[in-house]
């Protein structure tokens, strides 16, 4: 049979956010996929140079609807390290609480997106009900339910009144052994298991040469996780394990973010019941010396990366973000080659991508009718050629 | 009830058309009310599917370009009719008056045309997505249609007679037929499943993927029609599986007078309906949505098995016990 060219989105059912397929099938098997990721570009790395490191934070926690405290953590915290400045114990803690709250919430989500691709609406509507209560918390903790508005540099806004602490460990309580249900599930569910063993493998090898991270890479093996290998706001201080397995496929990611469900809720439950006292704030300098920081950070998805240059001012002078969606990408198009059409919406929703994120800058040019997007070397040196004019070199 | 006004009505009002819609959307209510609640939501009200329909017959009808008008609007009322027709020979109130010798051939034809008609739909309306969606529709058909046929196949031979009353009639002297034949049941159940396009078998319309399949274009009034077809297509479904292997809607006693008969029947016909709706609508929430190469396996590795299984067996029992 020739190979036909099916073109999924920018606007497709199966997307929730705009992004390009052009998949290049033989019947219903995939022979290739090229990806278009630009379409959503929000210039947020250039608007972050122009606030101050009051008002960046909120501006960053909007980069992701999900990641939201991941972003400001990883921001924070690089400029925390730019000041030399020591955050209180009690602040540090309420982080890793809002953290694992935030990755739980994540991965309900996600297990209901997948769910949702493949059909199975029970278990979606399950997951996000399970979601709610995780949300509830966070709203308890933070005053919101989606971004919390929690960080700033220097520690946390807000308290948390000791007399909520119980209440929070209950519904933890009913979380577990709600996780414990989506393990039973997915183990014997029939359905589930045909539809994601065996479908987007990555093998360990590909997984390391296409630079996987987050759920993503541990599904096929790989021991990779910063909040262990490069611990950071007293993760060292907390009891969990990396969850990895050597499935490799979607199968596997669903096992690895079920086990993460699990260690999250060890993680709050460590956090709250040995919750330090004092103050949950240092109060810091205005202007950071010169630096150039990189800070890592676990979110959900994988590593999170922002590269921060600070310069004595009270703003960044550059802030480089690199998501874990970004990473995880090129792997998408890697392990749906050999697949079945049917199987894109759950081998893409494996990663958990998100795209407003991870948008890059698409040169369209109007006369010719064609976009394109700038390559590694064209990027490099635009990069180059506008920080040697923006010095004045 | 051989007088013609009394044929009109049994066809036209009860238990024809008008009930026919009625009850297609009680069981509409009933499946997404269980659906609802397995998946901790409340669910609609009990006019919410009569509610929809008004709502889609007030929308605008859209004919996409390029498309020919009177064949797409005729599609859905093809379909209608179909089911229509089929139903009035399910038996509802004990016989149905128009049965003769051969009407269950008749009305497995007749539920095949929606299917066939939905692939027509998506061919005509010159979408990808209703195209791609048509194609899996009428793959599945020769996946599903071969067991679900066989099945059926297992009560006619045991009854000897083509005829649904007939079937009926020698299950009230023996035994009702999911018993004798609970491979056959299952099958059977299994198939109307993957007829109705129900969870695990929506392929063709696998949102995700399709949009909605051959009924991405439909919209309206059209729309309205296709959606109670479908509804109607469950009613008339569930009610000939209860014919042919729960007995129906014959009691197994004789009451007098005739209109008390009539009415316990009824009651029979709707308890036993709605009993085969609660499987199918615990099997669609509980289950996602298998591919269609899957499918293939299935379906012609173990369905088809199963059907034949249960036929040799239904000889073997004609052979040995009854003859």
């Amino acid at each position: 049979m020739p190979e036909v060219v099916v073109p999924i989105g920018p606007y497709h059912p199966a997307l929730k956010e705009p992004v390009n397929f052009r998949v290049i099938a033989d019947g219903e098997v995939i022979v290739r996929l090229e990806l278009d990721i630009a379409y959503n570009h929000r210039g947020i790395e250039k608007a972050a140079e122009s606030r101050d490191f009051i008002r960046v934070v909120p501006l960053l926690e909007r980069i992701c609807g999900i990641c939201s405290h991941s972003h400001t953590t990883n921001f924070v915290k690089g400029i925390e390290e730019a000041m030399g400045l020591t955050v209180p114990r009690r602040g540090q803690y309420l982080r890793v609480v809002v953290a694992e709250l935030e990755r739980m919430h994540s991965h309900l989500l996600w297990l209901g997106v997948a769910a949702h691709e493949i059909g199975f609406n029970t278990l979606f509507m399950w997951t996000w009900r399970d979601r709610e209560a995780v949300q509830d918390i966070l709203e308890e903790i933070s005053g919101n339910r989606v971004n919390y508005a929690i960080n700033e540099v220097g520690g946390v806004r807000r308290d948390l009144r000791p007399s909520a602490i119980p209440g929070i460990l209950k519904r933890l309580d009913v979380l577990e052994k709600r996780t414990e249900r989506y393990l039973e599930l997915l183990r014997h569910e029939p359905t589930t298991a045909i539809r994601f063993q065996g479908v987007g493998r990555l093998s360990r090898a590909q997984a390391l040469e296409y630079g996987t991270v987050g759920p993503t890479a541990r599904a096929s093996g790989i021991d990779y996780d910063i909040r262990k290998d490069d611990p950071y706001v007293l993760y060292e201080e907390m009891p969990f394990a990396v969850v990895t397995n050597g499935h490799g496929d979607v199968y596997g990611r669903t096992l690895v973010r079920i086990g993460e469900l699990r260690e999250s809720i060890r993680i709050i439950r460590h956090a709250l019941e040995n919750l330090p006292q004092g103050a949950v704030r240092a109060t810091p300098p205005r202007v950071a010396p010169r630096a150039e920081i990189l800070s890592r950070y676990e979110a959900p998805r994988g590593e999170l990366s922002h590269f921060i240059r600070t310069n004595n001012t009270d703003r960044v002078e550059r802030l480089d973000v690199r998501t874990p969606t970004l990473a995880n990408w090129t792997s998408v198009a890697v392990s749906l080659v050999g697949q079945h059409l049917a199987d894109i919406p759950v081998v893409v929703a494996a990663i958990d991508p998100c795209l407003s994120c991870t948008s890059r800058i698409t040169v369209v040019d109007e006369g010719l009718a064609r976009t394109s997007v700038l390559t590694w070397d064209e990027l490099r040196a635009h990069g180059i050629r506008f920080y040697r004019e923006k010095e004045g070199l | 009830m051989t007088e013609v006004w009394l044929l009109v009505l049994y066809a036209m009002v009860f238990p024809g058309v008008l009930f026919l819609v009625i009850y297609a959307l009680f069981l509409q209510y009933v499946d997404r009310k269980i659906a609802a609640r397995t998946q901790n939501r409340v669910g609609p009200p009990l006019v919410q599917p009569f509610a929809d329909v008004v709502k889609l017959l007030s929308k605008e009808d859209i004919t996409p370009e390029g498309v020919d008008r009177r064949g797409m609007r005729a599609i859905p009322l093809l379909a209608f009719a179909a089911v229509a027709t089929a139903f009035l020979y399910v038996p509802v109130i004990g016989t149905s008056p128009f049965a003769f010798e051969g009407d269950l051939v008749v009305v497995l034809y007749l539920l095949t045309l929606p299917t066939i008609l939905l692939f027509v739909l998506g061919w005509v309306t010159r979408n990808i997505f209703a195209a791609v969606g048509g194609t899996r529709t009428v793959t599945q058909l020769f996946i599903y249609e071969v067991p679900f046929f066989l099945a059926l196949l297992g009560p006619a031979i045991a009854a000897g007679s083509w005829s649904i009353s007939e079937i009926m009639a020698w299950q009230g002297a023996n035994l009702i037929l999911a018993i004798l034949q609970p491979i056959g049941f299952v099958v059977a159940l299994i198939g109307l499943q993957a007829k109705l396009e129900r969870t695990p078998f929506d392929i063709p319309e696998a949102e995700t993927e399709l949009v909605a399949g051959p009924w991405t274009e439909l919209t309206g009034r059209k729309l309205a029609v296709m959606r109670l077809t479908m509804d109607m297509a469950l009613v008339a479904g569930s009610g000939l599986i209860a014919a042919l292997f729960l007995g129906g809607p014959a009691t197994p006693w004789v009451l007098e007078p005739a209109w008390l008969g009539g009415l316990v029947g009824f009651g029979v016909f709707v308890l036993k309906t709605l009993g085969i709706l609660l499987i199918l609508a615990l099997v669609r929430a509980g289950m996602g949505r298998v591919r269609i190469d899957q499918l293939n396996d299935f379906g012609w590795k173990y369905l088809a098995t199963a059907a034949i299984l249960q036929i040799l067996i239904v000889l073997l029992m004609v052979g040995e016990v009854w003859a």
